[in-house]
């Protein structure tokens, strides 16, 4: 049976060359990009190698009738690096797009903010001093010149978003930004041919700036954790055995291919070992297959011809031909899909508090200057006076600190979280971490680890184990590759045999050991103590040793359910393996709330009554069960390793181990969220200051443009206090 | 003063000969990866006349 890698559904092929990307594992320094460029360049038909180092991807054309995909593939694996095929995704491409267009309009409004500014300068002093008013004419129409096209382009983002939002009969942040803006510039137009000694361009256009550096570093952060989301899904992305369509039932010849490439209707192979690629109904074959990640059930379930298994489930003891099929009628798959679809749709819409805050701001700060408008007239001042005080109003609060003020502490808090290992997948997770009052954890995969371990490694002698850990590395059995995990050297032992189903053997020292089931290794059958614990025995020279291998707690998990404790949370327990598998874990995490055994609908049910409470959920989940859980509840998070339809519910993913990065996100999230209302505070300082000055008709705009830069500045530099004692958490 | 006439049109005109750059350098993609930018400097494959790897 020979084994060739399948690639073609990532090649794209245009003008007669192919194309592909790749994500590449290991790529650290100067000198992999020159190995990998100038190593691919020596295959034949490679016609151009390109590796982004920012976001370690590798871009591959070559000549399709000189070299097939898997060359590329393999050639880099003997140079050294993994790579793995990717289709990128339509999101990050229509991002890039984006962040180019800010890109620009930023450096339009850069552009046109300095020159703007040095005319201003120069019309303030002459203003105090002996400048006539043809130079000052000359240079506010110079002004003006710039300002108007430099706006109408760099002011689109803005404009586009405030009629989007007017459209739905909506307030947000934009509607007072582009009124203020358009108002700034058409009453500088104004007073410019009327040969007034003010214009406000250079404050129009400065304020479009700041929020263009808002915005952009917003975009920059979300492209950049989107980017390594999209190379951890590529690197997690496994590969199938299928059957080749030509080949008849069991005599087909088996093709690897990457699990994107499947069909409903193939035919695949899964050994023991192996994780299920696809969902599907066994053809033939009987083996156990553990559905940890798929219900929260540790217990190997026995499956045969005909029943249906779930992708990720991990095939155990026997090879299994399936077949893939889409969701059907009455399978767990079908259901999770129902309630996700509910759980979506039943989700609020959540209103950001930057919008919140521009539902109170703009109706105030458009009265304000209706007020002042009527307030003048009534005084006796003319229309004219009237008019420009009221617009000065208007740009003295239009919200450049206000608008600043929660974009930069998102993004330095998402810069954070992520150096400490958390992905955030939405923009506004931040702001629904730090309201969650109750934590909930999913048990399998998420408080526990996701690939069993070794119980009790330390009660055997040092060498007893390794040479046990040594010949698991020859065996793909899931027990013995957890075995295998304690090995400290990773050279397997040579001329191991491995009897399918049983175990392995070989000759170590003169004297034969054997790993394996009880049976296979000649010993009595070994009473497991506890239902979840698997056992696997090891005998060598007379010796015997029984390793208990179940799914051990992740390794700071006591410590961080006693602070999420400690902080003022509640946490609690839903899980969907048996109550008495559940118990023990609840007991050493000190959880007193705690059910065991639901179904994807019942942690729903659980979310949905805390949340009639009024009750704020993070749900902490990863397996398939959990999704609609994910879905439904306030905010919530998966490990790395969780199932691929649970990550994408999840508001934020973590890596590693550990479960601090939960600890650390919701502490980031309070603290970025304490930022951004003491922000808001200081706009509103600023406006309380300001405005009564704009009323008043003192505001120059020397003192506009003062007051806004200062604000602005001022909310940064608080913002960038969210970085300040925030630990780092060591991510893989 | 009437030397502003031409003077501030042609450090606008500078000033957007920069600009010009900048866009320029923005489409042709030399920001696509700015971190690998920073390492290829130190790379002397310009002056190496056979490959040695």
């Amino acid at each position: 049976m020979t084994e060739t890698l399948d690639l073609s559904v990532f090649v794209k092929r245009a003008g007669g060359l192919a194309h592909m990307d790749l994500a590449v594992e290991g790529v650290g320094c100067a000198g992999c990009i020159r190995k990998i460029e100038t190593g691919l360049k020596q295959l034949p038909g490679v016609v151009d190698a390109r590796l982004n180092f920012t976001n370690r991807r590798l871009a591959v054309d070559w000549r399709p009738d000189e070299l097939e995909a898997s060359a590329v593939v393999d050639a880099l694996e003997r140079i050294g690096y993994h790579a793995h095929p990717f289709e990128p995704q339509r999101a990050e491409s229509d991002e890039a797009r984006t962040a180019r267009k800010l890109l620009m309009a930023l450096g339009v409004a850069g552009f046109a903010a300095m020159n703007i500014m040095l005319l201003s300068v120069s019309v303030w002093s002459g203003n105090v001093s002996d400048m006539t008013q043809e130079t000052r004419d000359f240079f506010h129409w110079l002004s003006a010149l710039i300002a108007l096209p430099a706006a109408a382009y760099a002011g689109q983002p803005f404009f586009r978003s405030a009629w989007r939002a007017l459209r739905t009969r909506a307030l947000n942040m934009d509607v007072p930004i582009s009124l203020g803006v358009l108002l700034a510039l058409s009453m500088s137009l104004y007073e410019t041919a009327t040969h007034a000694p003010h214009a406000y361009f250079d404050s129009a256009v400065m304020l479009l700036f700041f929020l263009l550096c808002g915005r952009y570093l917003e975009h920059a952060m979300r492209q950049r954790t989107r980017a390594v989301a999209g190379n951890l899904a590529a690197l997690k992305a496994e590969v199938a055995h299928r059957f080749d369509m030509s080949g008849e039932d069991l005599g087909g010849e088996v093709v690897m291919v990457p699990v994107a490439a499947l069909k409903p209707g193939d035919r695949l192979l899964v050994r023991p070992g192996e994780r299920v690629p696809a969902d599907g109904t066994v053809i033939s074959g009987s083996s156990d297959i553990d559905e940890s990640l798929v219900t929260g059930e540790t217990m190997p379930r026995k499956v045969t011809a005909g029943e249906t298994i779930y992708t990720g489930s991990l095939n155990h003891s026997g090879a299994l031909t399936m077949r893939v099929t889409a969701a059907g009628e009455g399978t767990l798959i079908d259901e999770v899909e129902r309630l996700l679809e509910k759980a979506s749709s039943a989700r609020s819409r959540y209103l950001r508090l930057s919008d919140r805050a521009a539902r109170l701001y703009a109706p105030l700060v458009h009265t304000t200057a209706a007020l002042t408008l009527l307030g003048w007239l009534v005084a006796g001042a003319s229309i004219h006076d009237s008019i420009i005080t009221a617009i000065a109003v208007l740009i003295i609060t239009c919200p450049c600190a206000l608008a600043l003020a929660i974009p930069t502490v998102q993004v330095v808090a998402s810069g954070t979280l992520f150096r400490s290992g958390v992905i955030l997948n939405a923009g506004d997770a931040i702001e629904r971490l730090a309201e969650a009052d109750i934590v909930i954890f999913d048990k399998t995969g998420t408080l526990t680890l996701p690939e069993p371990r070794v119980e009790n490694a330390e009660t055997f002698a040092p060498e007893l184990l390794e040479h046990a850990a040594r010949l698991a590395l020859s065996s793909r059995h899931p027990l013995a590759q957890a075995l295998a995990r304690e090995a400290r050297v990773r050279t397997p032992i040579a001329g191991a045999v491995e009897e399918p189903g049983q175990g392995v053997r070989a000759i170590i020292e003169g004297s034969e050991a054997r790993l394996g089931s009880a049976a296979f290794c000649g010993v009595a059958e070994v009473a497991d103590s506890q239902s979840d614990v698997s056992s696997i025995v090891f005998t060598h020279a007379g010796r015997r040793a029984v390793f208990a291998i179940r799914q051990r707690l992740r390794v700071d998990a006591v410590a961080v359910v006693r602070d999420l404790l400690a902080s003022g949370l509640d946490v609690r327990i839903l899980s969907g393996d048996r109550v008495s598998a559940v118990e023990p874990v609840a007991a050493t995490l000190a959880v007193t709330d705690w059910q065991g055994g639901l179904k994807p609908a019942d942690k729903i049910a659980a979310i949905e009554q805390l949340k009639a409470c009024g009750k704020r959920v993070l749900m902490v989940g990863d397996g398939l069960n959990d999704a609609p859980a994910l879905a439904a509840a306030h905010v919530s998070m998966s490990p790395i390793s969780a199932a691929h339809i649970a990550q994408t519910q999840a508001d934020a993913v973590f890596l590693g181990e550990r479960l601090a990065p939960v600890l650390h996100a919701v502490t980031t999230a309070r603290r970025a969220r304490r930022l951004m209302q003491q922000n808001l505070w200081l706009a509103v300082v600023y406006n309380a200051i300001a405005v009564p000055v704009a009323i008043a008709g003192f505001v120059t705009p020397l003192i506009a443009a003062a007051a806004m830069s200062g604000s602005s500045i001022l909310v940064t530099l608080n913002a960038l206090r969210v970085r300040a004692r925030s630990t780092r958490v060591d991510a893989p | 003063m009437n030397v502003l006439v031409y003077l501030v049109p042609m450090a606008l005109l500078l000033g957007l000969t920069g600009l010009a750059a900048f866009m320029w350098s923005l489409s042709s993609g030399q920001y696509d990866d700015v971190d690998g930018a920073a390492l290829r400097i130190l790379d002397n494959d310009d002056i190496e006349t056979s490959s040695e790897c």
